[in-house]
């Protein structure tokens, strides 16, 4: 228990600190591109959207800073991240919450599935070294050299297209009602393989090495030795006593990199039109629209915080000695 | 990152590093320092990083046609004349891709050195000095690493009204270095410690002369690896970035030359020659950047190498395969020969699996049970 409050409280402070760089960065570079777009979009505004402008970008110069932090925190907590310009009369708040779900079901599911596969080879090519596993390495390092989104681009060159299957863009089939009966599901599953594929074959061969590498560590433990004296089978040496203690360190990598692979996979949204918060981030940068890729990078950042807890209380469920000392 | 001896060692005493004792000294020390250059993976990533070091800077000069040069030759497929093909104003991409190299190249060095500095000065610092520095350093580093990097890099640059390479470099050099710093500070952690620190420590040595000629030198492979890693990282930010149109348009970039790809529907107009050759030029830097990061590891830990551990044959002929952690044992034999006439062999006996003493022995009896060595 001690273990996971302290991660709690680790994770608050990021957050903290995601929050404060978040409110520092329009207030310290130069110049001041939301209130030219507010001016450009005068008669449009109603003054409580300029008002909560105002105060997430500090545009009132007469209030301290201080003042201003606190407006800020204030305005957050009350969910208010302003008004998107892309999507005109719409709050961010509500631009993100429809997007979100997209982006969890796709990013999420498939970063789990990649590193489950990764892993597995991982174990596979730590193992028997030399093996036809290992050989495939190389080529799944070149795969992960090439930027998600570019694979996305072949991947609808090659695939997609009309007459195709597979759709190249979209998250369900146009004229389709958003609803949880089979032709919404079936089509909206339709159209994230490909995006999926992509996200799973350039991530994959990051875990792979990295079990691999833990593998070929833990391979000339003396607790291996011994396992392997006692005439237990080889392969229940390789699973219960090599690949647990060598998933122990790929897991909390797993943590520490989620940040990079977010960041990568939302790419792939933008290839692929996806609706998901990636997309919307690109579509919030075409238009200079701020407000809507701050309220953005908070949603990620706060995201991939609670991903991060996830992964402890999996790693406090693989690690005994973490539960005992607590 | 401790590398604990090889069992091999162990097991038999004369056949790992107790058995060069003849070996000079010095002339093996001067030669050890390039020796992971010979390592395949780390030779091959070194040359090809070299061809782009090399386009980098004769890239602008020796391309075919003006980058920006609007011909009528509009979307033309990949020809004797325009040899990566032509975009929709009928500009040379071959040419693009040319000049667009020195900015990748520049962008991925800057933030790589920037990252690794700061990695350097956080991460060793914190390792060595210890306590509430430690703890707040470790602190900062783990938040910047937890923080999604891209998306924090994108709204910076963004709120940059026409960010050019220079500046984009600094933004991922500043947001990129946390893992470095993680691995640096385990790292110092472990060798302030060790023997020769404590005792230079002993006879008074300052603490910045402790730092950067006992410690220092002992990471270099650490620092040049998460150097490697950060151009990696770098290099692919900057593509990202001009391909969603953040960074300025005006400059060349492989990003850039997808930028337009995508924005003028190349992939609706079949125009594969437009981004697959920029992707391609993406990957194999990316690929030989890895390869290096590969050697370096290998050269540090020299049991994570994959060449010549697969089968070998014994003396006799039997494939054996050789993992660590294992005794080789023949088997197969053992039914039809005693297990006494294995352990010392007649001279005679083509089965004499100590013949040339080199890496094989078959030491029936001493791991019975263990058939990870059998064919």
């Amino acid at each position: 228990m001690k273990f996971l409050l302290q991660r709690f409280a680790f994770y608050l402070f990021t957050l903290w600190a995601a929050i404060t760089l978040n409110f520092f960065i329009p207030r310290v570079m130069p110049g001041d591109p939301v209130s030219s777009l507010i001016s450009k979009n005068q008669g449009r505004l109603t003054s409580d959207a300029i008002h909560s402008l105002e105060v997430l970008f500090g545009l009132d110069k007469k209030q301290s800073l201080w003042d201003q932090y606190i407006g800020y925190w204030q305005q957050l907590f009350k969910g208010d991240l302003g008004m998107s310009f892309t999507f005109f009369p719409t709050p961010v708040s509500e631009v993100i919450s429809q997007s979100l779900p997209w982006t969890v079901g796709l990013v999420g599911i498939t970063t789990i599935l990649s590193f489950l596969i990764g892993t597995a080879l991982g174990v596979g090519a730590g193992w028997k070294r030399g093996s036809w596993i290992d050989s495939l390495l190389p080529a799944t390092t070149f795969l992960s050299s090439v930027p998600y989104f570019w694979l996305g681009l072949v991947a609808i060159a090659l695939l997609a297209g009309p007459g195709s299957w597979f759709p190249s863009s979209g998250g369900f089939t146009p004229g389709l009602v958003p609803a949880w009966d089979h032709y919404f599901i079936g089509s909206a599953i339709n159209h994230s393989l490909l995006p999926a594929a992509t996200i799973l074959i350039s991530s994959m061969s990051g875990w792979m090495l990295g079990m691999r590498n833990m593998m070929v560590t833990v391979a000339s433990e003396d607790y291996i030795t011994v396992a392997h004296a006692k005439g237990l089978s080889d392969k229940r040496v390789a699973f219960s006593y090599a690949a647990r203690n060598a998933l122990l360190p790929n897991v909390s990598g797993f943590a520490l990199s989620l940040g990079f692979i977010v960041g990568g996979t939302l790419l792939v949204e933008i290839v692929f039109s996806y609706p998901g918060v990636g997309y919307q981030l690109f579509q919030g940068v075409q238009a200079y629209d701020y407000p809507l890729m701050q309220g953005i990078f908070l949603v990620i950042t706060i995201s991939v915080l609670v991903a991060n807890l996830l992964a402890d209380v999996a790693y406090l469920l693989l690690d005994p000695r973490t539960r005992k000392s607590g | 990152m401790t590398v604990t001896p090889s069992s091999i060692e162990q097991v038999i005493p004369g056949q790992g590093s107790m058995a060069q004792p003849s070996v000079k000294p010095s002339s093996k020390a001067k030669r050890k320092r390039f020796r992971f250059v010979a390592n395949g993976k780390a030779a091959t990533g070194l040359i090809v990083l070299g061809i782009y070091l090399l386009f980098a800077i004769i890239g602008p000069w020796v391309a075919p046609y003006d980058a920006d040069l609007i011909t009528p030759d509009k979307l033309q497929a990949p020809s004797g004349a325009h040899w990566f093909g032509t975009d929709h104003l009928g500009k040379d991409i071959f040419s693009q891709i040319l000049v667009g190299t020195r900015g990748v190249v520049l962008v991925g060095a800057i933030a790589g050195i920037v990252a690794t500095i700061l990695s350097v000065l956080i991460g060793v610092t914190s390792g060595y000095l210890g306590g509430a520095a430690d703890e707040s350093l470790s602190a900062v580093s783990n938040v910047f690493l937890v923080i999604p990097a891209l998306p924090l890099i994108i709204i910076v640059t963004s709120t940059i009204s026409n960010a050019g390479d220079i500046v984009v470099a600094l933004v991922i050099g500043c947001t990129s270095w946390a893992y470095g710093a993680r691995v640096l500070r385990a790292q110092t952690l472990s060798l302030r410690r060790r023997d020769y620190v404590e005792a230079s420590r002993a006879t008074g040595e300052k603490t910045w002369r402790i730092v950067l000629f006992e410690i220092l030198p002992n990471l270099t492979a650490i620092i040049a690896s998460s150097f490697v890693g950060t151009v990696i990282f770098a290099v692919m930010s900057e593509i990202t970035l001009a391909f969603i149109g953040i960074s300025s348009v005006s400059t060349w970039n492989w990003g850039t030359i997808l930028f337009w790809a995508q924005g003028q529907q190349a992939l609706a107009q079949g125009a594969w020659w437009w981004f697959v050759p920029a992707g391609l030029a993406i990957a194999f830097l990316g690929t030989a950047l890895s390869l290096i990061n590969f050697g370096i590891d290998e050269f540090v830990s020299p049991r994570l190498r994959t060449a010549g551990a697969g089968a070998r044959r014994a003396p006799n002929g039997d494939k054996v395969t050789m993992r660590v952690g294992f005794t080789p044992v023949i088997r197969g034999r053992v039914d039809t020969t005693p297990e006494i006439e294995i352990k010392h062999p007649p001279a005679s006996n083509g089965r004499a699996a100590t013949a040339g003493g080199a890496d094989l022995v078959a030491t029936e009896g001493h791991s019975t049970g263990t058939d990870g060595a059998k064919r």
